[in-house]
């Protein structure tokens, strides 16, 4: 089984549609796993009408609460707690639940030992069937952290499945960015597709997700999405990928119809035929002999 | 008055309308404006408003240093981490600092006071101009984990105490997690930049939560590309009473100038008078006065 995965240097570079173009390809010549790894915002059911047949919560980290009844308002919590959580009162003090990262630094130091570390679940995670395979994918409840680690539970159960049906392909659409949650995504990949816009900060967005992916010892191949928006930029792109020896996997054109495909809730590549879906026909190809070597 | 753009995810353009919008403002002479790109991550502010840099600092978070002379290899310290960021292993003590949230809990319950904090440097800050515009951004090293700490310190750092009278406009990351939570906190509006389909749509909701439902903010819509997608974007606002402030056509030629570093309002001047009666807009909805 392989696993491939599609990072970004950073969002809206059309990772998700590229994505949902190649789950649609791929799953006509092989089985298929899908994991959508963006768990801050995941976008892959929205191209591929999920069913879903599991669903299981997520915990998190902890908050603080303090007892208005043993607290003795002797200020102790709010001198130790260094992420401004603790409102002050006269009688007794309260926790910014928003801001509390739960340290438990309080907790620890309460004289009165009012206060409590309350577990949170911090979200959801599901296994979906879809028309091309199963599909893990989770969401994060908004402002919660920790999605280095939802990521991980995504992908761990994803690869359990592939593993035990035998399935060829492990697909993962991954974060945007280069923070924990694309570390999660990349590790034991065995490729990655990286997708690079032809902008001002195309080139630095790479070079900086291909440090991650080199951390990990992942090789990379490229794709240039919208390359004829900006010729230019698209040529320093390509030049910087010879000088890294990284080789292009493709470049799709700007096509409206990828949008309006979207719009109706399918890839790209089962919607219409048209220059991007052609060109992501053929980067499905490269990919799928680059892997198999 | 202190704004801050979001959108639920990147690439909608929310870098785009806070440039613009500070760019129309300085350009009409009134008030003093301030930038401060909280996308550590991928700071790109800086791309469109060529600013000189004056000031570098760098930042990070106390993480713990064991002395292991006074050390007993007790585990208190590794008991009270909720973070499994320090491991007491035979006669050894590890600390793992990207695991680290620098809370100083392990050096308070030490019972041999065998713990001493050290700065582990994250990123750096960057302040400086961009004309009469005062700038600033953070920059998170690769291979860190954690940005709250660096937008944290840029905040207190790039935001006057005393800031009557200014306009701070605060690019936030994309997203909707903890990075997103600590920019948009403590601002008087959210603006938030979306795109007409299905996933600008599904994301702006995400972003409504955390902005008017979790913080209890004011919120306000751009839709930029307008015309790209469906209606969705127009119902949801409607239906949540969520004014739509500002509307940017899909237009190649914003796409053209954004992908060379243009600025907007001076690719097309005509969306200067735009941005500041976006401006005009949110003060008028924040209860500020403004200037005729
Ligand atoms: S330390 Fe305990 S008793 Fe003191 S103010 Fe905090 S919660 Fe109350
Ligand atoms: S758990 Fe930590 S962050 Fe939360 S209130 Fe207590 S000291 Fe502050
Ligand atoms: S709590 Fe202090 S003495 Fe105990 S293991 Fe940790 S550093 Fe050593
Ligand atoms: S400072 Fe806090 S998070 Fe860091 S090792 Fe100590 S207890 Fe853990």
């Amino acid at each position: 089984m392989k696993q491939l995965v599609i990072l970004s240097g950073k969002g809206g570079t059309g990772k998700t549609s590229i994505a949902a173009a190649l789950a649609h390809l791929a799953s006509s010549e092989m089985r298929l796993v899908l994991a959508d790894a963006d768990v801050d915002a995941a976008n892959l059911e929205l191209v591929l009408a999920p069913t879903r047949v599991e669903e299981h919560p997520f915990e998190g980290g902890s908050i603080a609460e303090i007892s208005p009844d043993k607290c003795v308002a002797c200020g102790v919590c709010e001198e130790v707690c260094r992420f401004d959580a603790i409102i002050p009162g006269d009688r007794f003090y309260q926790v910014d639940r928003l801001a509390c990262e739960g340290c438990a630094a309080c907790f620890y130091q309460c004289p009165e030992q009012a206060i409590q570390m309350i577990p949170q679940q911090a979200g959801e995670w599901y296994r979906s069937d879809t028309r091309f395979g199963p599909l893990f994918h989770a969401h994060l409840f908004a402002g919660q952290e920790n999605s280095g680690k939802l990521v991980t539970m995504v992908k761990q159960q994803a690869r359990l499945l592939a593993l035990d049906t035998g399935a060829d392909l492990l697909l993962v659409d991954g974060p945007p960015g280069i923070g924990c949650p694309v570390i999660s995504a990349s590790a034991g990949a065995d490729m990655a597709l990286l997708v690079a816009e032809p902008t001002i900060s195309g080139v630095h967005d790479l070079d900086r997700v291909l440090a991650t992916t080199d951390h990990f010892g992942v090789p990379a191949r490229v794709l240039i999405n919208k390359a004829d928006i900006n010729p230019a930029r698209a040529e320093e792109i390509e030049a910087f990928c010879r000088e890294r020896e990284i080789p292009i996997a493709g470049r799709v054109p700007y096509d409206t119809t990828v949008t309006k495909a979207m719009v109706n809730g399918q890839p790209i590549t089962a919607y219409a035929d048209g220059p991007a879906a052609e060109a992501l026909r053929r980067a499905w190809a490269h990919l799928r002999e680059a892997l198999r070597s | 008055m202190v704004i801050t753009v979001a959108s639920g995810k990147g690439g909608t353009g929310k870098t785009t309308v806070a440039v613009n919008l500070g760019l129309a403002l300085s350009k009409a002479g009134q008030p003093p404006v301030h930038i401060v790109d909280c996308d550590v991550e991928e700071p790109n502010a800086a791309l469109f408003l060529h600013p000189t840099l004056e000031e570098r600092e760098e930042v990070g978070q106390l993480i713990p240093e064991v002395n292991l002379d006074l050390c007993t290899f007790c585990g208190r310290c590794a008991e009270v981490c909720q973070y499994s960021a320090i491991a007491v292993v035979g006669q050894r003590v590890l600390v793992f600092p990207e695991l680290c949230h620098g809370c100083g809990s392990c050096t308070l319950n030490c019972p041999e006071g065998a713990i001493r904090e050290k700065l582990d440097v994250m990123g750096v800050l960057e302040m400086g101009r961009a004309g009469p515009i005062a700038f600033a951004q953070g920059r998170m090293n690769v291979g860190e984990a954690m940005a709250v700490p660096i937008i944290r310190q840029l905040k207190r750092q790039a935001i006057p105490e005393d800031h009557d009278g200014q306009v701070i406009i605060l690019d936030a990351p994309p997203g909707t997690s903890c990075p997103v939570v600590e920019s948009m906190r403590g601002s008087d509006y959210v603006l938030m930049v979306t795109e007409p389909t299905p996933f600008g749509l599904h994301d702006l909701r995400l972003a409504v939560q955390v902005a008017r439902d979790e913080l209890g903010l004011p919120v306000g819509v751009v839709i930029n590309r307008e015309g790209i997608g469906d209606e969705g974007v127009d119902a949801y606002c409607e239906e949540e009473g969520i004014p739509i402030l500002m509307r940017i056509p899909l237009d190649r030629r914003i796409a053209e100038a954004y992908s060379e570093g243009i600025p907007m309002v001076e690719a097309l001047p005509e969306y200067q008078e735009a941005f500041l009666a976006l401006y005009r807009e949110i003060a008028h909805r924040v209860g500020v006065e403004v200037a005729p």
